[in-house]
């Protein structure tokens, strides 16, 4: 499963993210494998999603969430 | 003796941090109006400097541009990770926002092991404690072996305390704990492993945040706090069906403030004033002063015009800011690029540059201005390229007019028209841009949703007077420059000054610009005088048209533009156009070179006088096409 396919308010754990131009940036944002990452919300025209990180939200798009692969965890 | 006290009296200070943690409130509270703003050489970023003196000590203060890094894979993080390693600073203060502390320790992480040697500000600990984190001072030390300190940003005591800090710490006190070396040293290990490009990464990367949940551990509480009061607001403001029509509305306000409300009145007001009051003194006396002619009109068609054109935007350049400031202090902004980025997206730009494009509407010099809140340099001079297309209010009058004259059944339709024909150029051209000019520049999407905040006053109040000092000085004087040529051009030709604009250099510009336009229907000189005279100001348009066709008090103003139109009839000008060598000519009024005033804002914004050339040229460029194409489909269709 990846980022993308996660339902609003799942909690899940990145397991893998692919290689990709925006991989170095969100491993430094701290979305890195293991990290925990509840999803919020998407936007009114369902692009981008929100997501909850180390204490903090960030918003990315899907093409981008699709690239981070998660395991469901609550 | 004297400059050896002087210089150890001196001392230089860094601020470096993350966005959105409060550190240009930290700068400008310090500093307040002893601050300077610049560019930093080559990019559409921000120099901000200040100084300060705190018992004795006089403190030049730097605010770096906020990074999540020092990758150097953007300007600002190449600008960051350069200045720390090229100029020894007496010290350099990490802003952390402690709510968000994990995230921010990266940053931290990253610089020490450069060997940076930092103050860790511990910023915003009213937000932290309401969310429930508590951080042992002592222990973080300990663990990094660099100095900590807590503040929460605005309150006068904190920064007093932080100034006490910076003016008496003696950082040779302090290095690197065992911890920390263990950690760089095992980031060496990493980076010797053979592990190359994205594992590389991803290997360091993960060390560093094991590196610092482990130190967290140890020196932070974390107790789980119910739904902060961002989440609740974000229900409405970012989700769902209410966050675009709230949007709107907020777009709506913005826009009304500026431009009919409180900006455009003044900016009225004082347009009145130069142009009337001021320019009849000043006339009344010269002539009475038996002042030369020529002497004359340079004082008050030139200069005192010059100045009008200058200083008439400024109103409006400071309402627009003072409301872009306000809104992005809220952390409202990012909640506008987070819903408005699929749309935006199709058109080659990004979420953000939805507010400032759309003041483009009212007049593009605060639009082209407003760019520099964008997050990458791309959309920086994507969206500087696209707010000309627009139709700006100076515009409106030639749309008005022509539609006026020349379809009077239909004349709020095709003024309608030429508005879609600008934000569709201005899509077309960003697209276009984005996949030649600017193809090997990426915009990504990725951006935090900060906490919503009230943000600081002061703050906004310096953003806004900083836009319109910076538009007066920089910009300004290139807008000076460009209406006085323009009025030597129309009141001289190589004899000396003329009566009749129809003799001056104007003119015989005009003629040769008009051939130009010999395959768009409208290439007469009258028509290529009023092109150039466009470059000075939109609005010159209709009143050179109407010097030129002998009706020199004809009114510029839209509202004006049937009984205009009904003049104008009566003169040469009737005959001059079709209907569709008018719709051409409205056409490329649309959608060429902006007017001085913009293009100086160009300049300016962009750093660059290439920019503002290419601007110029390509605008006339893709005009001088569209319209061609469009007169000659035209007549091929059968129209007139």
């Amino acid at each position: 499963m990846t980022l993308k396919d996660c339902k609003e308010g799942m909690s899940v754990k990145v397991e893998h993210i692919e290689d990709f131009a925006l991989k170095e940036r969100l491993m430094t944002m701290g979305i890195i494998p293991g990290a925990m990452v509840t999803v919020l919300r998407s936007a009114p025209l369902g692009d981008p999603i929100a997501v909850g990180v180390r204490s903090y939200n960030l918003a990315m798009r899907r093409d981008d969430a699709e690239k981070i692969e998660v395991t469901q965890v609550g | 003796m004297a400059e050896m006290t002087l210089h150890e009296n001196m001392m230089s200070v860094a601020l470096t941090g993350n966005p959105n943690t409060g550190k240009s409130t930290i700068f400008n509270e310090i500093t307040g109006a002893r601050q300077k703003i610049g560019n930093w050489p080559g990019v559409t970023v921000d120099k901000k400097e200040g100084h300060v003196t705190h018992e004795g000590r006089h403190i030049h203060i730097i605010d770096l541009p906020g990074t999540y890094s020092i990758n150097a894979r953007s300007p600002e993080e190449k600008i960051v990770i350069d200045f720390l390693m090229e100029n020894k600073m007496d010290l350099v203060v990490d802003v952390i926002d402690s709510s968000n502390i994990e995230r921010n320790l990266f940053l931290t992480v990253q610089l020490l092991e450069k060997g940076i040697p930092l103050l860790l500000d511990l910023n915003m600990q009213d937000e932290a404690v309401r969310r429930g984190i508590k951080i042992d001072v002592k222990k973080l030390e300990a663990a990094l072996g660099f100095p900590v300190l807590l503040t929460t940003g605005r309150d006068g005591k904190s920064i007093k305390n932080l100034l006490n800090v910076v003016t008496s710490i003696a950082m040779d006190g302090y290095g690197p704990s065992e911890r920390l070396q263990a950690h760089i040293a095992k980031v060496k290990e990493i980076e010797a492993s053979g592990l190359t490009g994205s594992d590389l990464q991803e290997a360091i990367i993960k060390q560093r945040y094991a590196f610092i949940d482990s130190v967290l551990k140890e020196t932070v509480e974390f107790t789980r706090p119910g739904a902060t009061f961002s989440e609740k607001a974000d229900k409405i403001l970012a989700n769902g069906v209410l966050a675009l029509p709230m949007f709107l509305v907020i777009l709506y306000a913005v826009f009304q403030i500026v431009f009919e409300w409180i900006g455009q009145p003044i900016a009225d007001a004082l347009d009145e004033f130069i142009g009337g009051t001021l320019t009849d003194t000043v006339s009344e006396s010269l002539a009475s002063l038996e002042v030369a002619d020529w002497m004359q009109s340079l004082i008050v068609d030139g200069i005192i015009g010059g100045v009008g054109s200058v200083l008439t935007f400024v109103p409006l350049i400071f309402m627009l800011f003072f409301c872009l400031s306000f809104l992005d202090g809220t952390g409202y902004m990012a909640r506008v690029a987070f819903i408005m980025d699929p749309i935006m997206r199709r058109a080659g730009l990004t979420g953000k540059g939805v507010l400032p494009l759309m003041m483009s509407f009212g007049c593009s010099v605060p639009s082209i201005m407003g760019a520099r809140a964008l997050d990458s340099e791309k959309d920086r001079k994507l969206a500087i390229l696209a707010a000309p297309f627009l139709t700006c209010g100076a515009k409106l009058p030639i749309m008005a007019l022509f539609a006026a004259m020349f379809f009077p059944d239909n004349a709020a339709n095709i003024v309608f028209l030429m508005y879609i024909i600008g934000v569709v150029m201005a899509i077309v051209s960003t697209k276009f841009l984005s996949a030649t000019k600017y193809k090997d520049e990426t915009a990504t999407f990725l951006l935090e949703l900060p906490p919503y905040r009230m943000p600081d006053m002061k703050t906004v109040l310096l953003e806004t007077w900083d836009k319109g000092k910076g538009y007066l000085v920089k910009a300004g004087t290139i807008i000076f420059a460009g209406c006085v040529l323009i009025w030597f051009l129309g009141a001289f030709n190589s004899s000396g000054m003329v009566e009749d604009q129809s003799e001056s250099f104007l003119a015989s510009i005009g003629a040769v610009v008009g051939t130009l336009f010999t395959f768009h229907g409208f290439g007469n000189w009258e028509a290529g005088a009023s092109v150039i005279s466009g470059i000075l100001a939109k609005e010159s348009v209709i009143s050179t048209i109407g010097v030129l066709y002998g009706l020199p008090d004809i009114s510029a103003e839209a509202e004006d533009a049937v009984e205009t139109a009904e003049a104008l009839g009566t003169t040469g000008m009737a005959a001059a156009f079709t209907g569709l060598s008018a719709f051409a000519f409205m056409v490329f009024s649309q959608l060429y070179t902006p007017c001085v005033t913009a293009l100086g804002t160009i300049k300016k914004e962009a750093n660059s006088w290439k920019m503002m050339f290419f601007a110029a040229g390509y605008m006339f460029a893709v005009a001088w096409i569209i319209s061609l194409i469009v007169y000659q489909v035209g007549r091929l269709l059968g129209f007139e």
